[in-house]
């Protein structure tokens, strides 16, 4: 029991890092994200090819890989900057292209009648999915952004690899100074962690539910 | 050509204004590439002390890759990558079934705990749950790799399946009990098949992020990919750093692209047959097959072509 209550602050401490890294980096990918949508969708062919490249490389590249270009291969470039602005850039890229691909699947769920009737009484581009399409798929996109946040959340824990004192690296000096009481330092760890996903889980749950009924 | 509902058949006009915005575009990203060959190629200056380090394609940080013995670490690292990796999925696969066959239990209890154990399992990170395995069991920085990132995405793979048993018409379970199938004989020739094979995609989907995720076992010091950038670094030093990482992002990007390609293809040949998928289906991420607002049109949903 000591040593859960010795961890304490420097648990909540990275808990608080986690929390800062999972809404700035969310945030940050939730704008790089609809760009990226946007441009997939668009009428212009080389936005379109420019998005796709951009979701396929970072889609098939480890967040581990991403972490170190920022951490350890950005500096040797001349980057300046602290690990935490570093790991904030590497999780923000590395979130948008599922982002991306969350806001595109709620666009395919609106039927496409509804873009067709739309188009029929004269509307543009701009009117179609301003005023048709995007009300509808925004309901729709909640659920899997939700989604995407906890695998976010999950996610920051890699930065605790390269040098950010969030949860993970606080859980791994935990292990290590108090070696008799592996399990309870894990399982504490892992309870503050569930005090994020599950939360937002549930709340996904409840608007997906919402969701389909309303269909 | 793409069609799409969201706008015309592009005109003589629009035609040009799309080609001219496509240059454009196509014309600053080449600078873009452009400027950043150039910047990585000049030599840097440190300000403070005045010392200059070549760019970063200057022989000096290349020559390592004439050493074969980087290449076997390469080459062996890549065999342990795929070898966590393909382990790791047939016993996720399992792992998988165990789950789903859990949650769909009868007895009530059976139900609660494999529910409790799933909304764990599936709410830590993996680096948590491989990190645990090592220090908990003792298990060998393989093998701890090998279970976390198997029970990890055992849980989504279950949940999938389970979404998948959900989506069939009730008709079918109905059927096999009214033929005089055990619930669980129907559970296992009727129903289990069924979703499998709609869920295929989804869960050929998840085992190319298990690929990427094994990358996770860095933590543990399991030699894999990601490792031996890092511990070629420490032996040869930090100027071959985007040296190292170049080359372990192309093994990257090759494997998981041929194996999403892979995936892509059997979940086409064998997943859910246009046309014949059901209403019910849970909707995928980026619902493969489904006609929809971003997708091109089908071909026989295509206005006929005007007579020349």
């Amino acid at each position: 029991m000591d040593a859960i209550i010795d961890v304490t602050p420097a648990y909540l401490a990275g808990f608080w890092t986690t929390l800062q890294l999972l809404v700035i980096s969310g945030i940050g990918a939730f704008i790089v994200g609809a760009i990226i949508a946007v441009m997939r969708i668009s009428p212009v062919p080389s936005l379109r090819a420019f998005a796709t490249v951009y979701t396929e490389v970072l889609r098939n590249v480890p967040l581990l890989l991403v972490l170190m270009f920022c951490a350890l291969v950005l500096p040797i470039l001349g980057s300046d900057l602290d690990y935490f602005p570093l790991a904030l850039i590497g999780l923000t890229a590395y979130t948008s292209p599922f982002v991306a691909e969350a806001i595109r699947s709620g666009f395919n769920g609106v039927p496409v009648g509804q873009a067709e009737a739309a188009r029929s009484i004269g509307m543009g581009f701009t009117q179609t999915v301003g005023l048709v399409v995007l009300p509808q798929a925004g309901r729709m996109v909640v659920p899997p952004l939700i989604n995407v946040f906890i695998a976010l959340t999950k996610n920051t824990s890699v930065a605790g690899i390269f040098f950010v004192d969030e949860l993970f690296k606080q859980t791994n000096a935990g292990a290590r100074d108090n070696p008799d009481a592996v399990i309870l330092i894990l399982l504490y760890a892992a309870l503050l962690y569930l005090c994020i996903t599950v939360p937002l889980g549930l709340i996904a749950g409840a608007i997906e539910k919402r969701v389909v009924v309303m269909r | 050509m793409s069609l799409t509902v969201l706008y015309d058949a592009p005109g003589p006009k629009t035609r040009r204004r799309s080609m001219i915005a496509s240059i454009v575009g196509v014309i600053v990203i080449i600078a873009f590439f452009f400027w950043m060959y150039v910047t990585l190629a000049a030599p840097r200056v440190n300000e403070t002390s005045g010392v200059t380090t070549p760019g970063m394609f200057d022989p000096s940080r290349w020559d390592i890759m004439a050493d074969p013995v980087v290449w076997q670490s390469f080459g062996e690292a890549t065999v342990n990558t795929l070898r966590m990796a393909a382990v790791a999925a047939v016993l996720a696969l399992m792992i998988g079934i165990l789950f789903s066959f859990g949650r769909a239990a009868r007895i009530t209890w059976v139900r609660v705990v494999t529910g409790v154990i799933l909304e764990f399992v599936r709410g830590i990170p993996v680096l948590l749950m491989i990190f645990f395995v090592f220090l908990v069991f003792t298990a060998g920085s393989y093998w701890s790799g090998v279970f976390g990132l198997a029970l990890y995405n055992g849980a989504i793979i279950g949940e999938a399946l389970r979404a998948g048993i959900r989506s069939l018409p009730r008709g079918q379970r109905e059927a096999g009990l009214s033929v005089g199938l055990t619930p669980m004989k129907s559970w296992i020739l009727i129903e289990f098949p069924q979703a499998f094979r709609q869920m295929l995609p989804i869960i050929l989907a998840q085992l190319v992020v298990l690929l990427k995720d094994t990358s996770l076992a860095y933590i543990v010091s399991y030699p894999e990919l990601a490792r031996t950038i890092s511990n070629n670094r420490n032996f040869y030093g930090s100027r071959y750093m985007f040296t190292l990482f170049v080359v372990g992002l192309v093994i990257y990007l090759a494997l998981n692209l041929t194996v999403s390609w892979i995936a892509r293809f059997v979940a086409r040949r064998s997943g859910p047959r246009l046309g014949k998928a059901d209403l019910n289906v849970p909707m995928a991420l980026g619902a493969e097959g489904t006609r929809a607002i971003t997708l091109p049109v089908l071909e026989r949903d295509r206005p006929p072509d005007p007579g020349h």
